[in-house]
């Protein structure tokens, strides 16, 4: 199958990403390219066998349900490019 | 250049504890040998000034109990290192600062170490020549205009370059060990699940792996030490036994069964790399191991399984980087325009690439085909490990499929790129441990690596191997210094 540019426009919405009409165009050959060698697997019949999520074959533990972390407002706030008191902000989203 | 810059991280520790050389001596040595790098550009941001201070109330109240007493190391900037900037090759974290500590780090810390500085990489690790970093190019110190490798192509060149005695990495398809061969030093890729992930800027997080680079394969049983641990802030860390890989570091391989895997004689294979195969499968003969040809018959799937499963997960992990909580941030006329125009501008070409690779194969329609199919493939691979591991106790390949390449060489050739990691991968999938080791040149005079590939927690084992080899195969590297200011 081959990836349209309609298409990659359409992911790069999905993704958040803007991108303008000449690296879109790059970006579909690009992609193409690289889909036509992942393309390979098709070759497997996998019917038969189960994914494989993750290597690490253990069950996720469990730990009390207690604070472990105090006081890191102003850690967690630090790096935000714009705040406002205890606030992160963001352009406005309700009218 | 300093005798002390030649030394390896085991001789440092040795003359440190012997009270031969002082913390302040070595951390100067390799500072003022990184001032004068600018042209490798392996640094992304120095410590120079706080490690020296550190270096010096060190030597005031020395602790020579820990492993690594006062020994100056730089590391990828990858790991976030608590208010030291870390910015993943990134324009998006141009100015991130870690309010704290990655475990692997702390580990680093807690044993003596100092940290002098964060080493280039490619953008959020995705790459192989160290190319799609926000901040330029690395040069390898092997030859001018060559590609050190990547993702982990900074600490490769800092410490071929000996701008550091050691250093860390990550791989998650090949990023240390790919470097490591481009390079003439060693790389370990641990178990997946031995270092802790906590605090490394993820990629993709079934695959990550932390491990050491270094010039020997001592340094590097070392190093490991101080890098495993358990943590419980990384879900997937597991509790085993952690070995004292340096002082069981044992050349003796008698009887040790050593896998050939006939898929990794690729097509087009130049002839020094064969040869060099060849070579150390007679080193293992010489030294009383058992060679014996295997199959791994999905191995040609590993790369087109890696370039789904690898990319969806970056979709994921860097869905984080919204111009909101930390980063980058550029102006839009509302949410979504900021959000959009944000992450078009912090991103490069290659992560917005992955990105989109990752966003597509997970979309509505296209999941069961692209995702759950590449999930079901990397079980078939997994399982070719496990039935190869039912007759041998390790594998050689050779690291790479060709030398380090010129700069530029590959950059507009996305599929010719992730070539390059082919014999790499598939332990990634797998979650195995591999070591690459320094093992002859080619006909440039440039660095080729063996892999030895290991059963998962089984790190002492290809450690022990590689140490047979690394003794027999009589390996130097050649490095002159046309890069020095």
């Amino acid at each position: 199958m081959t990836i349209d540019l309609k298409t990659v426009k359409h992911i790069s919405k999905l993704s958040r990403i803007s991108i303008e009409e000449e690296k879109a165009k790059r970006l579909t050959n690009d992609l193409n390219s690289i889909f036509k060698f992942i393309e390979k697997l098709n070759e497997l019949d996998t019917s038969k066998t189960e994914p494989l999520t993750s290597v690490a074959e253990t069950t996720l533990k469990l730990r009390k349900d207690k604070i472990e972390s105090k006081n890191i407002r102003e850690d967690i706030l630090k790096n935000s490019p714009e705040k406002s008191k205890d606030f992160f902000v963001v352009p406005k989203v309700v009218e | 250049m300093s005798e002390i810059n030649n030394l390896k991280l085991c001789d440092l520790v040795d003359k440190i504890k012997n009270k031969k050389l002082s913390s302040k001596d070595i951390t100067e040595a390799f500072i003022n040998r990184s001032k004068k790098s600018s042209k490798l550009n392996s640094y992304i941001t120095d410590n120079f000034d706080n490690a020296l201070n550190r270096a010096k109330e060190f030597d005031e109240k020395p602790d020579f109990n820990k492993k690594i007493p006062g020994i100056p190391l730089a590391v990828k900037d990858l790991f976030c290192t608590k208010n030291l900037r870390t910015t993943a090759g990134s324009k998006i974290l141009e100015n991130f600062i870690p309010t704290y500590e990655s475990t692997v780090t702390q580990n680093i810390i807690d044993h003596g170490g100092i940290i002098i500085g964060k080493l280039n990489c490619d953008e959020f690790a995705m790459g192989s020549s160290n190319e799609t970093s926000n901040y330029g190019n690395v040069q390898n110190p092997i030859s001018e205009n060559l590609v050190p490798g990547g993702s982990s192509g900074g600490s490769s060149a800092a410490l071929a370059a000996k701008l550091t005695p050691a250093t860390i990495g990550t791989d998650t398809g090949g990023s240390i060990r790919q470097p490591a061969s481009f390079t003439g030093t060693v790389g370990l890729k641990p178990t997946y699940g031995s270092c802790s992930r906590y605090g490394i800027v993820a990629f993709a997080s079934s695959l990550d792996q932390a491990g050491p680079m270094t010039h020997d394969v001592k340094d590097c049983a070392l190093l490991l030490e101080v890098m495993s641990s358990f943590d419980t802030k990384d879900s997937t860390s597991v509790e085993f036994t952690r070995g004292n890989y340096l002082n069981d570091l044992n050349e003796n391989i008698k009887g040790k069964k050593i896998g050939i895997p006939k898929e990794y004689k690729v097509d087009g294979m130049p002839k020094e790399i064969e040869d060099l195969w060849e070579k150390g499968i007679k080193i293992i003969k010489d030294n009383g191991g058992d060679v014996i040809d295997i199959s791994l018959p999905n191995t040609n799937y590993a790369l087109p399984t890696y370039y789904i499963v690898a990319p969806a997960e970056a979709s994921s992990n860097l869905a984080r980087y919204d111009g909101v909580k930390y980063g980058f941030r550029s102006k839009g006329e509302n949410l979504i325009d900021m959000y959009e125009k944000t992450r078009s501008e912090g991103f490069g070409d290659e992560v917005k690439r992955r990105i989109m690779i990752g966003t597509y194969v997970l979309s509505s329609g296209y999941y069961d085909a692209y995702y759950l199919k590449a999930q079901k493939v990397r079980r078939l691979i997994k399982n070719d490990f496990d039935e190869a591991y039912k007759k041998v106790d390790a594998i050689l390949t050779p690291s790479t499929p060709s030398s380090a390449f010129k700069i530029g060489e590959k950059l507009n050739d996305p599929v010719s790129m992730y070539l390059n990691d082919i014999f790499t991968v598939p332990i990634n999938l797998a979650g195995l441990p591999a070591i690459s080791i320094p093992a002859g040149h080619d006909n440039n005079g440039f660095p080729l690596g063996l892999q030895i590939i290991g059963k998962a927690f089984d790190e002492q084992n290809i450690l022990n191997i590689a140490y047979s080899i690394e003794k027999n195969i009589g390996y130097k590297n050649h490095i002159n210094d046309w890069w020095i200011k």
